[in-house]
């Protein structure tokens, strides 16, 4: 299928790298050479192969790899750790190398003036033997310093880059970068593709590495602004994680599940909503393992799947805890009903875990999630990196109509905010607190509804027992105030009376 | 000379440079080594494989198979003292001032 390239409606081309084509609004541009410029290690070669690899595996589109840099054997090797078998699809003609990789050991000379035409007359060559319809050239960089003109290379570069156009082959190109906030590429090669720009970053925040990848451009056609992170797995190779940007548009519904809690069910007018995520904080201690124990039995009950993820406990323990409130995870995952995966945080980046735990919640396409705790995995990633997993966790979740509970876990045992909660408090739906409240010499525990969008729900700070048959919640505090700040001021019930009259009863009134 | 010289010289399409490389390489040799060598001219555009094969990026590029060390100089080869030296051959006295 060819297109004309002087039509105003410009075509996208579905490069078919993970997440990549939901921030380009579609692809690359067709018949086009997008610019991929970055810093060494971001990860150019990488999205220069898959571009091609792709376009083989899933679009049955073949591709030409021009290497300026790493000779085929590299690249063979290389991208055979990531699971591409370049060698096979070479004999299937489907993939063909132009190999301008430096030679070692040979001595060249320049005596007079010329072009690069047997580049070029190559990459035709190479294009028409095999059909080609998409060409990655790795990298520009490379070829500046084999030839000492740069004017001569930035010519050639822009005749091989309208061959390419001419006959309707999509480019990427990649370019170098000498740092990750400055000049688009070295050698100004940008002036001549210019057209559309692709930066990759591989930055170190806060002790810990974040790759990024930014549409800078796309000529005539729109795409996704800003810095979306990826990753790199085995097997997959690059995978961009879309963030929220498309995927703002979920859906709520009003159908309500339970919270595995009669008396929590009834603070929250009923249950939780299914297409919500509640989001549970306190201290160390307080019963938020146990919450997303009493969610996970609630699910099994009435038959709904549930998948836990456990980033705090093993997984003894957690099944140790479950049976001491009368829970028998055993049972729930033999039945099929449960899943409990445990990971420490510190195996992998957070967008390694986000990918893993996409992947796991669509295999096992659960009624109900629950992440015990978030705050584990804060620890692993910088606060713009956390932020970003829960944005895509939360809006992927409810996409598939799955109720969420996250835990955050509060620094201070008596009150106060967990750092998580600041963070991500705006994109749950629904907040309920835990806090230990200290009695005349004794530590109790209280729970409060902070928040429930879209629902009426008990105000009160009520207290609450735990014991072998799970947590039992109780009256509210009324000889209490502070609680929530974590200096609790006992008042008497007197005091309570003219306070309840200045605002008059409005125990139950209000939204979230 | 005593060994015989092979010269490949790639070229791309019939353009004036192919032709000025022709020339400059012709006017070297004959005046360097009389009949003493082979001069192969192929263009990439009738034969992209051999480009491929060789390994050949700009055009005109001349590769001296013979004698070794293989050797090749890229341009359209007017900068005589240059090819001279990239085929071994002695800098008549006119040319340089060292060697």
């Amino acid at each position: 299928m060819s297109h004309n390239p002087h039509q105003s409606a410009i075509e996208k081309l579905a490069t078919g790298i993970g997440g990549f084509d939901l921030i380009a609004n579609g692809g690359v541009p067709e018949g086009r050479t997008t610019l991929v410029s970055g810093t060494a290690g971001s990860a150019k070669t990488v999205f220069a192969a898959q571009f091609l690899a792709e376009g083989i595996r899933k679009h049955n589109e073949h591709g030409v790899f021009v290497t300026f840099e790493e000779p085929p054997s590299d690249i063979r090797r290389n991208m055979g750790s990531l699971g591409w078998d370049i060698s096979t699809w070479e004999k299937e003609q489907r993939w063909v190398f132009v190999d301008a990789s430096p030679q070692p050991g040979e001595e060249v000379m320049f005596a007079g003036s010329y072009d690069l035409g047997a580049l070029l007359a190559r990459i035709e060559s190479a294009v028409r033997r095999i059909g080609a319809r998409r060409l990655s050239m790795d990298s520009l960089g490379a070829i500046f310093t084999q030839f000492a003109d740069g004017a001569v290379v930035r010519r050639e570069l822009f005749r091989v880059a309208s061959a390419l156009k001419r006959m309707g082959v999509t480019a990427v190109m990649t370019g170098e970068r000498t740092q990750e906030y400055g000049d688009i590429a070295r050698y100004g090669v940008e002036e001549f593709v210019a057209d559309n720009v692709i930066i990759l970053r591989n930055v170190l925040e806060d002790e810990k590495r974040r790759r990024t990848i930014e549409i800078l451009k796309f000529r005539g056609t729109s795409h996704q602004k800003g810095e979306f992170p990826f990753t790199i797995m085995s097997g997959e190779g690059m995978v961009v994680i879309p963030l929220s940007a498309i995927e703002l548009k979920q859906r709520s519904s009003d159908i309500r599940v339970t919270s595995g809690n009669v008396e929590l069910d009834h603070m929250c007018g009923g249950g939780f909503f299914r297409d919500s995520i509640l989001l549970v904080s306190g201290a160390t201690g307080t019963g938020k393992t146990l919450m997303t124990t009493e969610f996970m039995a609630g699910g099994v009950r009435r038959g709904e799947r549930c998948l836990l993820f456990a980033f705090e406990e093993s997984r003894e323990q957690l099944f140790r805890n479950a049976t001491g409130w009368g829970v028998d995870f055993e049972q729930m995952e033999h039945d099929g009903l449960l899943r409990v995966v445990c990971e420490y945080p510190e195996t992998a980046g957070l967008e390694d875990h986000l990918i893993a735990m996409k992947k796991i919640i669509t295999d096992f396409r659960p009624n109900r999630v629950a992440v015990d705790s978030l705050s584990a995995l804060e620890r692993v990633s910088t606060i713009r990196g956390f932020r970003e997993f829960v944005i895509s966790l939360t809006s992927f979740i409810k996409h598939q109509e799955i109720a969420g509970m996250f835990t955050a876990t509060t620094p201070s045992l008596m009150g106060g905010e967990s750092v998580t909660e600041t963070h991500i408090s705006t994109l749950t739906d629904s907040i309920i607190l835990l806090r230990y409240v200290e009695m005349y010499g004794e530590m109790r525990r209280g729970l409060t509804v902070l928040k429930m969008r879209g629902s009426m729900h008990d105000k009160d700070i009520r207290e609450f027992t735990i014991d072998n048959r799970g947590m039992h919640i109780g009256r509210p505090f009324r000889q209490v105030t502070g609680i929530l700040s974590g200096n609790p001021i006992h008042i008497t019930p007197g005091e309570i009376d003219r306070l309840s009259g200045l605002f008059g009863d409005d125990g139950n009134a209000g939204q979230g | 000379m005593t060994s015989k010289f092979v010269l490949k010289l790639y070229v791309t399409g019939q353009t004036p440079r192919t032709e000025r490389a022709i020339q400059n390489l012709r006017r070297i040799c004959e005046q360097s080594l009389g009949s003493q060598y082979q001069l192969f001219v192929i263009d990439v555009l009738e034969q992209p494989h051999l480009a491929e094969q060789e390994r050949i990026l700009a055009t005109p590029t001349l590769i001296k198979e013979l004698p070794l060390p293989v050797r090749r100089i890229i341009g359209d080869l007017s900068d005589t003292l240059k090819v001279l030296q990239g085929l071994d051959l002695p800098i008549p006295r006119t040319g340089g001032t060292q060697e």
